[in-house]
């Protein structure tokens, strides 16, 4: 199982130059072999949503995606979201409307609502709610988290 | 809202202020256990099956594998009480002859990567001589049950007993007896975050950081530098960024007694990330009650006497520090709840099983009590023909001090005011008018009410009361105005999500004058923050809140001496704002970070009337307060499938001074949303063998987005003498309240069908089990 394969990933448009096993997940070779440690790992099956990051500009479990098949793939993760000190909409967002406390699962959700409104960006509020009920959050009780999404999306539209 | 940390002229309590966690947290800046390198990675093996004595433990060749028989010079984790026929039982940070739950650590795999040490523990060959397991509390029980621990005869660790003197007088006068057979299954607190711990040797030093999921930083020194016979100056804990606890990570673990035994033993660094299956089968577990409860009402339904026989299973070893009598003793002790009954008989046994251990978590035993306690109100509303809300208006506590049968002092709150106040907001009549109609089309809706009282703020005689050996009441902050004049305070609470350093920042501006975004709360280290209990039980804003109030008024007294003496002025006349003293009536002022500097630097003029330097300490220790609420839950259930969806969920709470409103309603939010988990969704199932059959997140199920609706609160302030700050704790209220409301709502919408619902979870199988049966028997 240790035999590694060498594969470059392109996380926020930097390369990292790494070798995994076939066997290591997306989720642990952005923290581990690339330092990127603002994806968190909540579940490792898939349910929870913390490690999602966006590649090739769709919201992906990070934790059910191996690493060798990002290879070669646009990967977006929070890190990437603040241009030059200004916030991202929806981290803004986030901030002004308390959707976040301990902010364990916030990066997954941010990823998620940024990947799914550049894509939809006139989603309506029913496929909006189910599109955030696909992550966990077990601080905020989700009302602010939607309510912040919302206020995103209207800013992403430009009002 | 209000979204910034800078202003002027303004009170800072009371605003709704942006968090000062938040751009670490937004930017993917977080700070949490797991992210930290280290040069070994430790799996946990542990047993597979609930009950038996173990044969043999054997590790791969060349393997490094640790188990009991090399910690022989660990002492157990065995925590205790002094009151309540406590029974002391020993937990072996591995397992040693005998195991005794499912998922309890056997052995320790050390290499180098995460990967490398889940292939060994594959290997790892545990041979384990299986015994009959004992699972339910009530079959623990059982005469002839088998004996868990040789110490706790009949499997019974605490009983706590007690009884009113006229009890028995009162009860004979009842004109009705209301009885309760409640059951509350078990689940597990899920913070986002799984448990993870790093430990690290400094060889210059010889110390060993340990840097944990904690609530507790302080408490995890003293217990693993007792265990490990340490001094605990060698030992630092770091709590960083924590993702979530709701009780789960007061507890230790040990797991992290290992990792600072590994640390030393190697003179390296070692980590361990709890993965979510074994969150969810060892990650420590709650709720899990029978509650058998009476009622005596007089004629007018007023409420008169209750009677309780609690049993909580609390797994197979007794949780530190606060042991496994925090569910059954203050199930006893607050039982009662929000209304007026002087007679009150108990009886509350802690019960050991083969199962993982009980550990507080959030609301403790008051959303299995609340949930009973409310069902029986309802239940006597309804044999007394009279309205639910009605019956509460009759029986709950209106005039204060309010002296409980067991003693417990209820300060000012407003048990009858905030249930007034939801019932208007929440439109009874035409709710009602609603329902009437939807019955017609086969729609059932019901809507469900919960009162109740929320303890916060327990101080050390609210633990000293429990026996507890350790009775966490206090806490010190330290407050720095330094020459820069910027300032620091270091606290002994651990806040993982509460917004603590925005809300302490709040108090001290106001008290000294400066704006929020100058003061930088420092937690969650042991070398850097005094010593605490850490954050769990709605007690940091009112406890580490007090402190800081104390410290910044002891700061306030000391800057306004300053001005007096540079301003030449009489320290009445001296106004603190706007980051500087003031002349009041004169434009004569000079700034904080000037006075401060003069503090250290110009200490020769202030003639020794003053002392060097501009640090302050405060400690508080209150007596106690108790926060209340009204929840409603408006609810419609499917009869034919036994889905529940909560349409509705409306809050008229009490908490006192509210310091943030935007982080105050966050915490009532998040509460009523793990409620509503709780009423509905979430159980940990065990088979008869004890394996658990809810192991990951798609059979443990949290509540989503979907789950939970729109939830409307309405706040009363009622300042709370029992807290310097007038702030009462409210961290616990929204999942106190929310099972109660939602499971009566449940309870009304199906009252065509004449069924009954006692237990928690209320899933769909239950409901539909409950249907079938009043089907069949029809």
């Amino acid at each position: 199982m240790s035999d590694k394969t060498a594969i470059t990933l392109t996380i926020n448009g930097h390369d990292h130059a790494i070798a995994v096993e076939p066997r290591r997940t997306l989720v642990d070779a952005i923290r581990e072999d690339c330092g990127q440690t603002g994806t968190h790992i909540g579940c490792e099956h898939g349910i929870c949503g913390a490690c999602t990051v966006i590649v090739d500009g769709e919201p992906v479990r990070s934790c059910l995606m191996f690493a060798v098949q990002a290879a070669g793939k646009k990967i977006r993760t929070v890190e990437g979201l603040a241009k030059d000190d200004k916030l991202h909409p929806m981290q803004q967002a986030f901030m002004d409307h308390h959707g976040l406390q301990c902010g364990f699962c916030t990066p997954g959700f941010l990823m998620l609502a940024v990947g799914v409104l550049e894509r939809e960006p006139d989603i309506g509020d029913d496929d909006l709610l189910d599109v955030l009920s696909s992550n966990l959050c077990r601080c905020t009780g989700y009302q602010n988290i939607i309510k912040a999404v919302r206020a995103a999306a209207k800013e992403m539209r430009g009002k | 809202m209000t979204t910034h940390t800078k202003g002027t002229g303004l009170k800072w309590v009371g605003r709704a202020i942006r968090r000062l966690e938040d751009p670490a947290l937004i930017t993917g800046q977080g700070r949490f256990t797991a992210d930290l390198p280290a040069v070994h990675r430790v799996r946990f093996v542990r047993s597979s099956v609930a009950a038996g004595k173990i044969k043999k433990i054997a590790a791969p060749q060349d393997a490094m594998v640790i188990t009991a028989a090399d910690l022989r010079a660990v002492k157990k984790i065995t925590p205790m009480l002094h009151k309540f026929n406590y029974k002391p039982v020993g937990q072996p940070v591995l397992g040693e002859g005998v195991v005794r739950f499912v998922g309890e650590p056997l052995a320790a795999v050390v290499a180098a990567s995460e990967a490398a040490a889940e292939d060994i523990a594959d290997l790892v060959d545990i041979t384990i001589d299986e015994t009959a397991p004992v699972i339910d509390a009530r079959d623990a029980l059982a005469p002839g049950a088998p004996q868990i621990h040789a110490e706790a005869p009949g499997n019974v660790i605490l009983e706590g007993k007690f009884k009113s003197p006229e009890f028995d007088t009162v009860w004979k006068t009842a004109a009705k007896i209301i009885k309760l057979e409640a059951r509350s299954h078990r689940q597990n607190a899920t913070p986002m975050e799984a448990r993870a711990g790093h430990a690290a040797y400094d060889a210059a030093s010889g110390r060993v950081t340990l840097t944990c999921t904690t609530q507790m930083p302080h408490v995890m020194r003293t217990a693993i530098a007792d265990m490990l016979d340490m001094r605990e100056a060698d030992l630092r804990v770091i709590a960083p960024d924590v993702g979530g606890g709701f009780g789960q990570k007061i507890s230790l673990c040990a797991e992290y007694v290992v990792l600072v035994w590994l640390a030393r033993k190697l003179k390296s660094s070692v980590a361990w990330t709890e993965d979510r299956r074994e969150n969810l089968i060892a990650g420590f577990h709650s709720r899990d009650q029978y509650i058998a409860l009476e009622g005596a009402f007089d004629k007018d339904a007023k409420l008169l006497a209750l009677r309780a026989d609690i049993a909580t299973n609390i797994g197979a070893y007794s949780c530190f520090p606060t042991t496994c009598g925090v569910e059954p003793l203050m199930a006893m002790a607050e039982m009662p709840g929000p209304y007026d009954v002087k007679q009150y008989e108990c009886l509350a046994r802690g019960v050991i099983t083969n199962t993982c251990t009980m550990a507080p978590y959030r609301g403790v035993s008051r959303p299995v009590i609340t949930f009973t306690l409310e069902r029986l109100m309802d239940k006597a509303a309804s044999a007394f023909k009279i309205d639910p809300i009605d019956i509460r208006r009759r029986s709950l506590i209106g005039k204060f001090p309010y002296t409980s049968a067991m003693g417990l002092v209820y300060d000012e709150a407003t048990y009858k005011e905030t249930l007034e106040m939801a019932v208007k907001a929440i439109d009874v009549p035409a709710f009602r008018a609603r329902q009437k109609a939807a019955r017609t089309k086969g729609r059932h809706l019901g809507i469900g009410f919960a009162t109740f009282s929320e303890r916060t703020g327990y101080g050390s005689p609210a633990f000293a009361a429990r026996g507890m050996e350790i009775t966490p009441g206090w806490e010190t902050v330290i407050l720095t105005v330094d020459p820069s004049g910027f300032v620091e305070v270091r606290i002994g609470s651990s806040p993982h999500g509460q917004g603590l350093r925005t809300t302490l920042a709040q108090i001290i501006a106001d008290e000294i004058g400066v704006t929020p975004d100058i003061i930088k709360v420092v937690h969650g280290d042991t070398d850097t923050s005094p010593y605490g209990w850490g954050t769990f039980a709605s007690r940091s804003l009112v406890i580490s809140g007090g402190a800081t109030l104390i410290a910044a008024q002891k700061v306030r007294a000391k800057l306004i001496k300053i001005a007096s003496h540079m301003l030449e002025a009489a320290p009445g006349d001296i106004v603190l704002a706007d980051g500087a003293a003031k002349v009041a009536g004169t434009d004569r002022s000079i700034s904080i970070a000037k006075m401060a500097r003069e503090a250290y630097t110009q200490t020769h003029r202030f003639k020794g009337e003053i002392e060097p330097g501009m640090t302050e300490t405060g400690t508080y220790d209150p007596p106690g307060t108790f926060s209340n609420a009204c929840h409603v839950a408006i609810v419609e259930v499917d009869v034919e499938t036994g889905h529940v969806t909560v349409e509705k969920f409306l809050v008229a709470e009490d908490a006192g001074r509210i310091i943030n409103p935007m982080i105050a309603d966050g915490q009532v939010h998040g509460g009523i949303a793990q409620g509503i988990g709780n009423a509905l969704l979430e159980e940990i199932i065990y088979d008869e063998s004890g394996g658990i059959l809810t192991a990951n997140l798609a059979d443990y199920m949290p509540p989503t987005a979907h789950e939970i609706p729109d939830i409307e609160l309405h706040h009363i302030e009622t300042p709370s003498a029992n807290s310097i700050t007038k702030a009462k704790g409210l961290g616990e209220g929204g999942c106190i309240g929310a099972p109660a409301a939602v499971i009566n709502a449940i309870n009304d919408a199906l009252t065509p069908f004449g069924v009954a619902i006692d237990e928690i979870p209320a899933t769909p199988q239950r409901i539909r089990a409950a249907l079938r049966a009043k089907e069949q028997a029809a």
